[in-house]
């Protein structure tokens, strides 16, 4: 039971958090340099964004999470289990930042989530 | 060169960056947390030796110092591709982080947890295989 309520978190919060980053990245927009100063720029610009500082909270429940299950889970089993993020990605893409999902990529996330849930089997 | 032929000469060795980075931190927290011990177990009052222990540990650091690399190549990819293809197409990662934590944590992995990651990879290479970006900036061709 503590194994998918933290799953929970590390799905949903860490997705969450992803998705509000990406936001705030299409505000800023295309980075063509990659020289030392823009970079930094880049990075100072970004902490100025509400929607960027509300990523890094979502991000760090999901990221606790990861740490409290990785103290008593395997690496091999709690990594591939999070990719169910990518069910959570795809919807949240769709709904939050109006991407257009392909059928073909449904296709896969369909295949993700069956291979999650082999490897859901395999815990010990 | 095509608009998409650019993109991809750029977003493909971030990401093959990014498949090595995240798993190799995860692997170090995974190492750190192993030797903290089981922590949802216990309440809040353990909060405090929990963390400082958490803390102290140097393979947390280099597992955050990874994901930190990580983070800021993911959120470079960010700024030009679409989240629902940067997302699976840096997963491959899923694949590494078997094969780094059989080789540097001694996990033994299953062939059934084996099977189950190679399903997440054929998922994972169906989704990555469309276009880049689908939101249409006006840069697009």
């Amino acid at each position: 039971m503590r194994e998918v309520i933290l799953f929970f978190f590390i799905i949903v919060a860490g997705t969450g958090g992803e998705l509000c980053v990406s936001r705030a990245m299409k505000s800023i927009g295309e980075v063509h340099d990659f020289s030392p100063k823009s970079i930094l720029s880049f990075v100072l610009q970004s902490l100025r964004l509400p929607w960027m500082w509300m990523g890094i909270a979502l991000m760090s429940l999901g990221f606790f999470s990861l740490l409290a299950i990785l103290s008593f889970q395997e690496v091999s089993f709690v990594v591939p289990v999070s990719a169910l993020s990518y069910a959570a990605g795809a919807f949240g893409a769709k709904a939050f930042l109006s991407e257009r999902i392909s059928q073909n990529r449904w296709i896969g996330i369909a295949i993700v989530c069956l291979g999650v849930t082999i490897v859901w089997w395999s815990r010990k | 060169m095509t608009q998409t032929r650019r993109l991809q000469l750029k977003t493909i060795p971030m990401i093959l960056i990014s498949i090595i980075l995240g798993p190799l931190g995860n692997v170090f927290l995974g190492k750190a947390m192993k030797s903290v011990g089981p922590v949802a177990s216990g309440g809040i009052h353990d909060l405090i030796p929990i963390a400082s222990r958490v803390l102290t540990s140097g393979y947390i650091w280099l597992g955050i110092a990874c994901l930190l690399g990580f983070f800021i190549v993911h959120m470079l990819l960010l700024t030009w591709a679409d989240y629902s293809y940067v997302q699976p197409a840096t997963s491959l990662s899923y694949l590494s982080i078997s094969i780094l934590s059989y080789l540097l944590l001694g996990e033994t992995i299953s062939p059934l947890r084996w099977l189950g990651v190679t399903v997440i990879c054929l998922g994972v290479f169906l989704v990555g295989r469309t276009s880049p970006s689908t939101t249409g900036a006006p840069h697009r061709a």
